[in-house]
């Protein structure tokens, strides 16, 4: 078909059109969308709100704060909470893509066909999935790493500060690129893991697929390269005394999340450099000209997919062992299994990534294989579920935020890992697979485990970052709308799923499958609030942080390193590296009635904040850009620029300075003051 | 037999809750009963274990609040040997029950393997033929070719009563995937490839199909009535398809434009080869056919031929010592 275009005239136009070809590349004004009023009214809606904020940030003058306190830190902590800050912002964007879903299968019913068209749909349920996986739930777990585990193991920093908040940097440029797409050009319209043949060139020939290659691409740099870092901050910075097997449970998850990311997300780059070289040069990798094949595309990236599924839950069983432990006030039951449970989780997790295309015509040994490996991957997962529960059995349970949301975890993943088991045999996901049974499962997973996991988290270590408790009474309205609405939203789902609906339809013809839609629909509706508590939570607490201030450092009588130093601990964390005899080392030592040190202090050699990490994933983001729209001239002008920074960083040779002994003993003095007005 | 017994108290319960008769809960074809069966037993065999965890997480949370101080508290008690065994060996008995179920079903109820059975109790006879049906789904409809009646239709499937049907699936650009959830599982549809479908329908009516992967702008739209039909019915539908078109190479070529919602249509024969063509992706007069192409391939070294491998014996020269032949 392509070859009749060969014969086409060869004529030689003015030389302007290359010119202009070679600068804007495929980029002209048909890109800006001014004739979709959802997006129009979106932009200029995000284009005031930033006129605003940046406007206020001059006005208030906080541009250098920013800069030297925020952007240019290699503090593991500040970064931590810039993920944190990252996560949630995307939050907000992928959730209006799900309740703009919601709506359109609401009403999108026979002759009413939606507000939204199939060519607007498909992107925005394509961008749901992309950005709360890449840009909402890594985020979030990178960023509680970043802030506890340097914290737990009684360390300063990370093993390579700067190249932590270079990760930091790439990961928000993939997120921005993910964002540019929605007003200039489109985001890919090919579901969130761009199965070939429907993400290759022939069927996907707009910018689309490229905005989501790249954007994955940069903001991979920087998973990849946080995980190696923290891998290492694990491995090599425990404080003296701690064995591994006397790490804190979060920790050994942390560890266990980044030896899969290490091996994992290797795998992602390279099957999308594949794509790229298909859609790009004309590979053919995964068409069916020359001997490629889609399935090789993908079981590749299923091969990074599942495993990604246990770096988003790990870290978070990590938070509801030391969350069930301190609010039972009570060790952790069952330390070891449950140390075991999340390694043999690690290794288990590269053995299943063919349960998600059994229905690709594998035989049925090779189905009942993978089947099995998936239902052996509950064995440890029950016991860490009963772990949990034996550690709340002669406990003093009070229920704090973080210990409603781990409760209402448990009930909810107990349901969520069932349907999981169901849909790994093979027979039964030939009728589940792909429907919105599916949906419901793992909706039911990641926002019962990893989201109310980190809901969990946030309220269980916001003192410790910010130095107030977070309010309660709007805590718990968001706890009650987020759960309530969680199973108004998706157990609708299960059953639509057993009605034999399919996912990712904009328009149904059935009219008995709509009463079901609007339930759903109201679930949204109610997360949406409980989306809106928790904002307004973090705004009360700011405003009352004085009624909520902790002294003490330590506001739910904590187990771990953390909770020993101030909250927030000062930029050196600890004045004096602890020595560790226990897994819940602080909790050992308050009962060995441990004495805080009050001088002898020393000088604290500590790394110096840089702006090469951002400078570096700005030209990222450029040249992501300029691939994107195939402007080669400025792709190849960023690519130099990028290197000739990357290599002029090579020369910085003041990266380090010391905290002097004084300005250690001042800080350490106002603790010991503070301390001793709030006994 | 206690399983069968759990299904049977358990099924009204599901059927209870999910508020009406769900096609997956009440299919009408045998395979995708089974399935359904299959379902249910696990959902049983889980819930034995589901069930006292969400019991118990409650229960221990209210009992073992803080205010609560006749509950006992142990602070410091993190171990037994006891309970460790029995929190790892009863989810492991109940995976090596449900392994044990999925190994067996796997390799029974695989898409691809022949129906042994019509319905329960009754075995396929020897003498039926299957019905062939090659299916091919199109951005964004479904052609379905009946080679034994020589008719192709868009939009409409129709199979006889307790006849076991087999299809053969294609896709012609982009992967989709067949799914009749009244009759049986899904199977995905792929360029260039064939995956297979065995299934059967037990009761007359109209079901909904549709592709269960999505395929692009036309995706909603990709959906066709399967209608199950007695022998005479079934007669009569294929002698309304005689009245139609013919499917040539050429209107082929036409059909297989992108197109969405479409209307059924119906053909009254089919060019020779047409299926074979398209998942050999040579329909278009001049392309090499897939399957040509890897014979080439597999017969050897083309214009490689200087760089040999010995160890060949295919390529006349299984005389040299080096050779593995048997």
């Amino acid at each position: 078909m392509l070859r009749a275009t060969s014969t086409a005239p060869v004529t030689k136009m003015s030389d302007h059109p290359d010119l202009a070809k070679l600068i804007f590349g495929r980029l002209t004004w048909d890109a800006i969308p001014f004739h979709e009023p959802i997006l129009l009214y979106t932009f200029i809606a995000v284009a005031l709100g930033g006129i605003v904020t940046l406007g206020a940030i001059t006005y208030f003058r906080l541009w250098g704060y920013l800069w030297r306190e925020w952007f240019t830190s290699i503090d593991h902590k500040k970064i931590g909470i810039m993920y944190m800050v990252l996560g949630l912002v995307m939050l907000l964007r992928g959730f209006a893509d799900a309740i703009m879903m919601r709506l359109q299968q609401a009403v999108a019913f026979g002759d009413a066909t939606g507000y939204l068209p199939p060519h607007h749909y498909d992107q925005i349920f394509t961008a749901h999935g992309v950005i709360m996986i890449f840009f909402v739930a890594m985020p979030i777990v990178t960023g509680l790493m970043n802030y506890i585990v340097p914290l737990q193991i009684g360390a300063r920093d990370v093993a390579f500060p700067f190249l932590n908040n270079f990760s930091f940097w790439m990961t928000t440029s993939g997120a921005v690129l993910v964002m540019m797409s929605l007003f200039v050009g489109e985001f890919a319209r090919t579901g969130w893991l761009a199965y070939p043949p429907l993400s290759g060139i022939a069927a996907s020939p707009d910018v689309g697929v490229d905005y989501y290659i790249w954007a994955l691409q940069i903001a991979g740099v920087g998973t990849l390269l946080s995980g190696i870092n923290l891998l290492v901050t694990i491995i090599k910075m425990r404080a003296p005394g701690m064995k591994l097997m006397q790490m804190p449970v979060f920790t050994w998850t942390a560890l266990c999340t980044n030896v899969l990311i290490v091996a994992a997300f290797p795998v992602l780059t390279a099957v999308l450099a594949l794509l790229s070289l298909d859609r790009y040069v004309g590979t053919h990798m995964f068409t069916n000209e020359l001997g490629g094949n889609a399935m090789m595309y993908v079981n590749l990236i299923w091969i990074w997919g599942h495993p990604e599924v246990y770096i988003l839950i790990l870290p978070m069983f990590g938070v509801f062992s030391e969350v069930v432990s301190t609010f039972s006030r009570k060790r952790l039951f069952g330390y070891t299994s449950m140390v075991y449970a999340s390694i043999v989780i690690t290794v288990l997790a590269y053995l299943v990534w063919l349960h998600h295309f059994f229905t690709m015509g594998s035989g049925a040994s090779v189905n009942s294989f993978f089947g099995i490996t998936t239902m052996i991957i509950s064995i440890p997962t029950g016991a860490k579920i009963f772990n949990w529960l034996f550690t709340m059995y002669r406990g003093r349970i009070t229920f704090e935020l973080p210990m409603m949301w781990t409760v209402a975890f448990m009930v909810t993943f107990a349901i969520g890992g069932m349907t999981g088991v169901l849909l790994a045999v093979p027979p039964a996901d030939f009728s589940l697979h792909n429907s919105l049974f599916l949906i419901a499962h793992f909706h039911n997973v990641i926002i019962g485990g990893v989201l109310f996991g980190a809901f969990a988290a946030i309220n269980f270590w916001f003192p410790k970052a910010f130095g107030f408790k977070l309010d309660p009474f709007w805590g718990k309205c968001s706890f009650w709308l987020w759960v309530v609405g969680f199973y108004f939203a998706f157990m609708p789902l299960y059953v639509l799923g057993l009605m034999g609906v399919t996912r990712r339809l904009s328009h149904f013809e059935d009219p008995s499958l709509q009463i079901w839609f609007q339930i759903a629909a109201f679930g949204a509706v109610l997360i949406a609030l409980g989306i809106a508590c928790m904002l307004i939570q973090f705004v009360v607490s700011f405003r009352r942080r004085e009624s909520l201030r902790d002294h003490s450092g330590d506001p739910w009588n904590g187990r771990t390193l953390e909770w020993s130093t101030s909250s927030p601990p000062p930029d050196y964390n600890f004045a004096f590296t602890p020595r560790v005899h226990d897994a819940d080392a602080w909790w050992q030592m308050k009962q060995h009635d441990y004495r805080r040190p009050t001088n002898g202090f020393l000088a604290i050699h500590m790394p110096k904040n840089t702006g090469a990490g951002i400078i570096l994933a700005g030209i990222s983001t450029v040249l992501g850009f300029t691939l994107i729209w195939q402007m080669w001239l400025l792709a190849g002008l960023s690519f130099a620029a990028l290197l000739a920074v990357a290599i002029g960083h090579t020369f910085n040779y003041k990266r380090d300075y010391y905290i002097p002994a004084e300005e250690v003993a001042r800080v350490e003095a106002a603790r010991t003051e503070l301390l001793a007005s709030h006994v | 037999m206690s399983i069968k017994a759990l299904r049977g108290l358990l099924l009204p319960a599901v059927l209870l809750l999910t508020g009406c008769q769900t096609v997956l809960m009440s299919p009408s074809g045998d395979v995708a009963l089974q399935q359904r069966n299959l379902i249910v037993t696990s959902l049983v065999l889980m819930l034995l274990i589901i069930v006292p965890v969400i019991a118990l997480t409650l229960f221990f949370a209210w009992r073992y609040r803080a205010s609560n101080k006749k509950a006992a508290y142990d602070p410091e008690w993190n171990h037994s040997t006891m309970l460790e065994l029995l929190i790892w060996s009863a989810p492991l008995l109940i995976i090596i029950a449900l392994g044990a179920i999925t190994w067996v079903s796997t390799h029974k109820l695989d898409p691809f393997r022949p129906l042994d059975r019509v319905s329960e109790g009754r075995a396929t006879q020897a003498d039926v033929k299957p019905l062939t049906v090659e299916v091919v789904a199109l951005d964004w409809k479904w052609l379905f070719i009946y080679p034994e009646q020589g008719i192709a239709t868009v939009n409409e499937l129709a199979a006889p009563v307790d006849r076991p049907i087999q299809f053969k699936i294609t896709a012609s650009t982009v992967m989709n995937s067949f799914f009749v959830p009244a009759l049986a599982g899904q199977i995905y549809a792929m360029p260039g490839m064939e995956t297979k479908l065995h299934a059967v329908i037990n009761k007359p009516g109209v079901f909904e199909g549709f592709s269960a992967n999505y395929s692009g702008a036309g995706f909603s739209g990709m959906h066709f009535k399967f209608l199950g039909m007695s022998d005479g019915e079934f007669a009569q539908w294929v002698d309304r398809a005689k009245e139609g078109d013919a499917l040539t190479r050429e209107s082929y070529q036409q059909l297989e434009k992108p197109s969405q919602n479409d209307a059924v249509r119906r053909y009254a024969s089919v060019a020779p080869g047409l299926y074979e063509a398209i998942v050999n992706l040579c329909v278009e007069p001049g392309r090499e056919c897939m399957n040509e192409t890897m014979a080439k391939d597999a017969r050897g070294h083309g214009a490689h031929g200087s760089k040999s491998d010995d160890s060949k014996p295919d390529d006349g020269r299984g005389d040299m010592p080096m050779s593995h032949s048997p």
